[in-house]
Order: C-alpha cells, then sequence, then structure tokens
C-alpha cells in the first residue's frame, strides 16, 4: 500500500522544505517530489471549491520565446492565432505533430513582441527540443528556471490574492499582466485548473516562500496538494496531458476545437493541418466524452468502454471519486457514434461490469470570473 | 482474544474459532481518502494471502488480503455504506469481515501488535 522509487533521481521543487513543513506527503510527479496532499484530498478539494487554495506548480515549463516574427514561428508548431493574438491574453493552444497528434498542451501569451508560455512539467524537455528544431534559428527559447510557478485557485481566490497584491483583482478572466511584489516583479494571469476563478502567479523561485507564507497566512487560503488538483480538473472536464491527451489523439477527436480559430482553419499551416481540417469537417473516428458511473465504485484510467453488445468501443482516460458530486466521474475515448449525451455504456474494470451514460463536461460548472457580473 | 497483524497492513482479531479482520490504522493514513468499499459476503471461502476485500481511496484501488483461510460469517455493511468509517475508526467499527479459521496454525508467523507497531515505526 506504499510506493517504492528512488527520490535521488528526482527533482526538487524550489517549496520542497516548505512542502515537508506543512504536512505534505511527497510522491513522485513529472520528475519532481511533489505533494500530492496535506490534510487530505477531499477536504482540500472541498476548501479550494469554497475559499482559496494555493497550488505550487513550479515543475511546469515556463519559457519566454522572442524573435523576429516569433508570432509566425509559433503557427508553424500550433493551431492558435498569435498573428492576431492580443497583448497579456493568455491562449490555450496544442503543440502538434505531423499526423495532429498532441505533443503537450500549453497556455501562451502575447507581451509585446514577445510569447510567455507555460508547458506541462513532464512535456518541457521534449517540448523545448521539438520546439528548437523547428524554428527558425533566430529564435530564442529561454527555459525561466529561475521561475516558480504558484495558483491560487477558488471563489476567494481575488480577496485573498488583491490583500497582498493590490490591483489583481482589476484582471478580468484569461487577462495577464506584470506587478510588483516587496520589489520583485511577478508576471500574475488569471486562470486555472480548476473551474474556479483564480490566478497564476510567476515569481522568482528566490522568494517563492515568502510569498507562500503571505498567501497562506490568510484565512482563506490553504496549501493544496496534486490529488485534489487531479478531481477538481476532472470535475472541471479539463484533460490531463499524458492521460487524456497525448500523440494518439488530435485537437478535434479531444474536443479542443475551441483552440483553432477562423483564420488558422482557413489557412491551415499548422503540423496535422491536412488531418485536423478534415476531421473538423466530416467528424473525428472517436470523441473525447465525459461518463457517469452508477454506483459509488471509481473506474479508473485504463478501463475498457464497452456498447450494449459488450463490443470495446474505447477506454477510460481518467476517472475518480468526484468529491462535489460524491460519486464516480471519468472521461474517456469513444468511436464517434457512442459520444452524444444520455448514450448508455457498459465499462470493463479488472473484469467487473459498470452502467454508466456520456453526460456533457464539465461536470461541475465553471465559475470563472466574468467582469460586471456580481 | 488475541491481536495479530500481517505485513500487509491487515489486522486480524482472534476468539476462539472466529476472527475479525480490518485494516491498520497506518493503511488507512496510508490510503488517504477511502471512497468505496467492498466486503465479501456470509458463505464466501477466503484463502490465506488472497485476495478478499476491495479499498479505494481518492487515489487508488487495493485489495485487502485474508490473514487466515475459512470461510466468511459476516461482511460489514456499515463500511459499504460508509466507507469513511475505515478512515475514523479503521480498527474499530471499520472492521471488514468476520470470519471461522480453518487452520488455527495460520496465524503462526503473523505479528501480534508490538511487533506490528515497531516495525510500522521503521517504514
Amino acid at each position: 500500500m506504499s510506493e517504492i522509487y528512488d527520490s535521488a533521481t528526482l527533482d526538487k521543487l524550489p517549496l520542497d522544505s516548505w512542502h515537508r513543513a506543512r504536512g505534505g506527503r511527497m510522491v513522485p510527479f513529472a520528475g519532481y517530489e511533489m505533494p500530492v496532499q496535506y490534510e487530505g484530498i477531499i477536504a482540500e478539494h472541498l476548501w479550494t471549491r469554497e475559499n482559496a487554495g494555493l497550488f505550487d506548480v513550479s515543475h511546469m515549463g515556463q519559457l519566454f520565446i522572442h524573435g523576429r516574427s516569433v508570432d509566425a514561428a509559433l503557427e508553424r508548431l500550433m493551431p492558435g492565432d498569435f498573428q492576431f493574438a492580443a497583448d497579456m491574453k493568455p491562449k490555450y493552444s496544442l503543440l502538434l505533430d505531423d499526423d495532429g497528434g498532441i505533443i503537450d498542451d500549453l497556455m501562451a501569451t502575447r507581451r509585446g513582441q514577445d510569447f510567455y508560455v507555460v508547458v506541462n512539467g513532464a512535456t518541457k524537455y521534449g517540448d523545448i527540443d521539438y520546439m528548437q528544431r523547428r524554428v527558425p534559428e533566430d529564435i530564442i527559447i529561454d527555459h525561466m528556471r529561475g521561475q516558480a510557478l504558484l495558483a491560487l485557485q477558488g471563489p476567494r481566490a481575488a480577496e485573498v490574492l488583491e490583500a497582498i497584491i493590490p490591483g489583481v483583482s482589476e484582471l478580468g478572466f484569461m487577462q495577464a499582466g506584470p506587478f510588483q511584489w516587496e520589489g520583485r516583479s511577478l508576471w500574475i494571469s488569471r486562470s486555472g485548473y480548476t473551474g474556479e476563478d483564480g490566478f497564476e502567479i510567476s515569481v522568482p523561485a528566490i522568494v517563492v516562500e515568502q510569498l507562500a507564507d503571505a498567501i497562506v497566512a490568510h484565512q482563506l487560503a490553504k496549501p493544496i496538494g496534486l490529488g485534489a488538483r487531479d478531481s477538481l480538473r476532472l470535475e472541471a472536464g479539463l484533460p490531463l496531458y499524458g492521460h487524456d491527451l497525448d500523440t494518439k489523439t488530435t485537437p478535434v477527436m479531444a474536443g479542443l476545437t475551441f483552440a483553432i480559430n477562423k483564420r488558422r482553419r482557413a489557412g491551415g499551416g499548422f503540423p496535422g493541418a491536412p488531418r485536423i481540417l478534415e476531421e473538423l469537417d466530416k467528424g473525428p473516428v472517436e470523441k473525447r466524452v465525459g461518463l457517469e458511473i452508477e454506483g459509488r465504485q471509481p473506474v479508473r484510467e485504463g478501463a475498457l468502454i464497452l456498447d450494449g453488445e459488450g463490443n470495446e468501443i474505447g477506454n477510460i482516460t481518467s476517472g475518480g471519486f468526484s468529491p462535489s458530486l460524491q460519486r464516480p466521474i471519468a472521461m474517456g475515448y469513444v468511436a464517434a457514434p457512442f459520444a452524444e449525451v444520455d448514450t448508455a455504456l457498459k465499462l470493463e474494470q479488472r473484469g467487473k461490469l459498470f452502467d454508466a451514460h456520456v453526460v456533457p463536461m464539465p461536470f461541475v460548472p465553471h465559475r470563472y470570473y466574468r467582469k460586471g457580473a456580481a | 482474544m488475541s491481536l495479530y497483524f500481517t505485513k500487509e497492513h491487515e489486522w486480524i482479531r482472534v476468539d476462539g474459532g472466529s476472527a475479525t479482520v480490518g485494516i491498520s490504522d497506518h493503511a488507512q493514513e496510508a490510503l488517504g481518502d477511502i471512497v468505496f468499499v467492498e466486503v465479501p459476503e456470509a458463505g464466501r471461502r477466503v484463502t490465506k494471502g488472497q485476495e478478499a476485500a476491495v479499498v479505494e481511496s481518492v487515489k487508488a484501488a487495493s485489495d485487502v488480503y485474508a490473514p487466515v483461510s475459512g470461510e466468511v460469517t459476516e461482511g460489514n455493511q456499515a463500511i459499504a455504506d460508509d466507507p469513511a468509517l475505515v478512515n475514523s475508526d479503521p480498527e474499530g467499527q471499520g472492521w471488514f469481515f468476520k470470519v471461522k479459521l480453518d487452520n488455527p496454525g495460520e496465524l503462526d508467523g503473523l505479528m501480534d501488535e508490538a511487533a506490528y507497531r515497531d516495525w510500522v515505526n521503521t517504514l
């Protein structure tokens, strides 16, 4: 019931000792020792849905990409509209291979002529190699190794962060900007991975401990581990790279077509464009769907999805117990004819069958901040 | 009554020819929030070292092994209805099943409570 791993091969986060001092249970993830939980996943999950949860996501890769016509160079790697991207507005995009398979999913933000890009921790070195091979020589990809990354998420996140960094609550959802704190430069975006309002804060690693202390000194903020990060994003219907997305899935299969705008659909010019444009036109062979499962037992990644006659039509890519809904939920890929909402399916896990049906995602409604709304 | 533990973190409380089985406090702590439990029904035969029950936390599914062979006389419906009971009272109300022992000799080689607690502290 305990995992054995060689901690010598794992990197340490800038907040490593901070997590341990707060009772964080450290596990291997993305090449780092990371806190999976402090007081317990369910308590941390519900706290984030009601208050503000502080996540250390410093394992993720922060890149600063610059050089002549960097926007056009990024468009040859990804289907995003970077040439017309507004300043300081993070955009979700996908690094694609030549078959349209997803190498990584990421957030890219124009900062003047340059781009700030946040990629997944487990894939960051591969991403950098891939991008460097594919961009012109005068495009520079700086890996910002000296920066830590925190996320503060939840309905009280704005109130907590505003008390420490005045002005942040003026940011709209999916808007970013530079801020000063204790004489240090921060880059803060109003975004996140929980379905709640919240912020992602890029901070020099040498002061991340002081900033984390200042945040959790607020009675509405607590440190939250990877376990709750996973259950929160699953409830929010957000895919996790390496599980719900990989090089065998395309943006269309994954239901991420919002990341390909009209101009890019018309012009193509990104890796895998012929296949992706055809899938946009004719529909993909498989689709990512949300599933509600009867009973209480979680059905997890790797379980098979069967049709009414017992034919295998797909597999579960993420699944678990939803603390907010108090029931098991999952996402997976099914053959397109079975992707309609309310389709009844069977799941098979360790020789046992479960009844499930397709439901719309998110499982728990998003509550992103909208300016002007109450 | 005697209490024994396995290296797989099950406990077994023996009273004459029958016994009650559960998972240790250390096990529930390691698993974290328990959200699902499947216990064997009365009449099912279990074999020492083989899967007898299932326990799932938010993060993972684990098997609970039978510390002895025998016939199950009762599964604990209370933990099937409220799995969090295994977290709050693992070595009391959070028991998994009761079993009639085939062979009390199978208890030889299990740890007593003091030995188990000492061993867990070394993990």
